[in-house]
């Protein structure tokens, strides 16, 4: 088994192939996530600010995350009418999973907001969109910020599926491994995916604690 | 000033909050509104900026009606502290000065500056301005929240139980406070509490709101005190009243009487209650009349010359002896006053009054 996985290591074309894989992966997982960011922040404000809005939303996100992602890839080039191989299939069903997971968090963070600071804030002349682009987004990163660490590792791993209709990425060892009856490239992407997923938590963890200099860690 | 006609405030669900309320805040001036939970007084205080829009009636504040600005507008002008503060945590204690001088438009560098003259005057030193409001003590934000609204020097303050959610020592620290701020900077402040006494200690003026949002009596501390217009005033301003008027009756015509007096290492001659004092004549406490020299019996409060009955009758009860230590400007003891002689002047005090 080591010997499989040193000999297939150490083929040039198959290096060149797993660093362009894992480059593609990294593209299909982390640009759905900034999409559904930037969905989830106002969709959920919105959703924080009025009642009947809240339930509907938080409902109709649940729905969506437990639509398989297979199934949601294939469905895409209907309605986006793209090509059925297109990595936009990929990217905007991953935005949709990341919405459908960041839109709690987010309604959550704002609603963890303390009411006396809310108050201040109004009473010092903040108009409402000032107000939540200076107060409550800023507020709610610690909250916001686990919410996305999920998100990015269910994206991470998520993409893999993207190979079975051909947009590459890691998955695309494990069908070829498949295909071929050979583990060493199952084996190598299920590590890779595993540190990819790994190296970004870190990177976010990071990022939270240089935007909240003000939580005590 | 503030001036409120005719206003009412009826909630979506048809409670009334506030009712056909009638009240002016004279300028430059601490008006209180106190009551019980329910009583509308800080719906009263939020329809000044607008927080709360009245289903009736006119708020004007320095003869304008609020609803002549945008509201936006309009708070930047009205200072605002509230309940624990409401400080950003987000930010530092700096940037949560600067807050609304930075809305305005100021630039950093001058709503910086503003900031650090803020912190003196509030009486925090300007090494807190870095720290995040997690960092302080709840006084320490308390005091950084009233340095947050005077940052636009606004003539109209308004406070909505500032200093009830911090211990008491602390809470007669910001008292003081304000006092010595308001003595400085003489704002017009709307201030809301439910603790009559802080409303008797703070206010120039006492409105006293029921549940329903009437109100019940508008008038100065003393008169509250000695002259309820109803049972429910009397009721609200509470147990011992008349014996807290004394704050507001001078003690003029007071016969301070003179004390033997000893040195901390001295016994002065026994077989009298003699007052111990230090070599700048402070008073350090008593010796009874068989006591050693040495270590002094504790003494009650003291009367500073030119204070109120009150503080010379507590002084006489609270001593070991009956007698009230009575001090100058500096703290020096210059005598002893008796409770009985508070009490003569007090009814010399009332039979000219009556006349």
């Amino acid at each position: 088994m080591l010997d499989d996985l040193i000999r297939y290591l150490s083929s040039p074309a198959n290096q060149a192939k797993v660093v362009q894989l894992l480059g593609t992966h990294l593209v299909l997982a982390l640009l759905p996530l900034l999409m559904g960011l930037v969905v989830a922040i106002p969709l959920g404000w919105l959703a924080q600010r009025v009642r009947w809005l809240r339930a509907a939303v938080l409902g109709s996100a649940t729905v969506v995350y437990t639509v398989p992602a297979l199934a949601l890839f294939v469905v895409m080039p209907s309605v986006l009418g793209t090509r059925i191989l297109d990595a936009a299939n990929v990217v905007v069903a991953l935005a949709l999973y990341t919405v459908a997971l960041l839109l709690r968090p987010v309604v959550d963070a704002l609603d963890a907001v303390a009411s006396s600071v809310m108050s201040a804030a109004t009473a010092m002349g903040y108009h409402p969109l000032r107000r939540f682009l200076a107060v409550e987004l800023p507020m709610s990163i610690p909250l916001l910020a686990g919410g996305v660490r999920v998100a990015s590792a269910s994206n991470i791993s998520l993409a893999s599926v993207g190979a079975l209709i051909g947009t590459g990425g890691l998955g695309q060892l494990f069908t070829e491994g498949f295909q071929s009856h050979y583990l060493a490239p199952i084996v190598v992407g299920m590590v890779l995916i595993g540190l990819l997923a790994l190296a970004v938590d870190v990177l976010l963890v990071g990022l939270r604690r240089l935007a909240t200099p003000w939580v005590a860690s | 000033m503030i001036e409120f006609r005719g206003v009412t405030k009826r909630f979506d669900d048809g409670t009334v909050a506030v009712d056909t309320l009638d009240l002016v805040a004279p300028e430059g001036q601490v008006t209180v509104l106190v009551g019980p939970s329910g009583c509308g007084k800080t719906t009263t205080l939020r329809m000044v900026n607008r927080m709360v829009e009245p289903t009736a009636g006119t708020v004007l504040v320095g003869g304008r009606d609020i609803r002549s600005q945008p509201p936006a507008q309009l708070r930047r002008g009205i200072g605002y502290v509230i309940q624990h503060a409401g400080l950003f945590p987000h930010r530092t204690v700096v940037d949560n000065i600067t807050t609304v001088p930075r809305l305005a438009g100021a630039t950093r560098r001058a709503a910086r500056a503003r900031a650090g003259e803020l912190l003196d005057l509030v009486g925090l030193p300007a090494e807190l301005g870095r720290r995040y409001p997690a960092q302080l003590s709840g006084g320490q934000q308390q005091r950084v929240g009233v340095a947050r609204a005077l940052a636009a020097d606004p003539r109209v303050l308004l406070m909505d139980e500032p200093f009830s959610a911090v211990d008491p020592v602390v809470r007669e620290d910001l008292q003081d406070q304000l006092l010595r701020l308001q003595s400085e900077l003489g704002k017009t402040i709307l201030f809301v509490t439910h603790d009559i006494d802080e409303a008797i200690k703070l206010g120039d003026a006492v409105a006293v709101l029921r549940s329903g949002g009437t109100l019940a009596q508008f008038d100065c501390p003393q008169r509250l005190l000695t002259q309820p217009a109803d049972e429910f005033v009397a009721g609200f301003v509470g147990r011992d009243r008349g014996y807290r008027a004394l704050s507001f009756v001078p003690a003029v015509g007071l016969p301070v009487h003179e004390v033997a007096t000893v040195r901390a290492d001295d016994g002065g001659a026994a077989g009298q209650w003699r007052l111990v004092l230090d070599p700048e004549s402070k008073p350090l406490g008593w010796l009874a009349p068989d006591d050693p020299p040495g270590a002094p019996r504790p003494g009650g409060s003291v009367h500073r010359l030119g204070g109120p009955m009150r503080t010379a009758l507590d002084a006489a009860l609270s001593s070991p002896c009956g007698l009230g230590v009575v001090v100058d400007a500096r703290g020096a003891a210059v005598g002893v006053v008796q409770a009985q002689d508070v009490l003569t002047a007090w009814c010399h005090h009332r039979s000219a009054d009556a006349r």
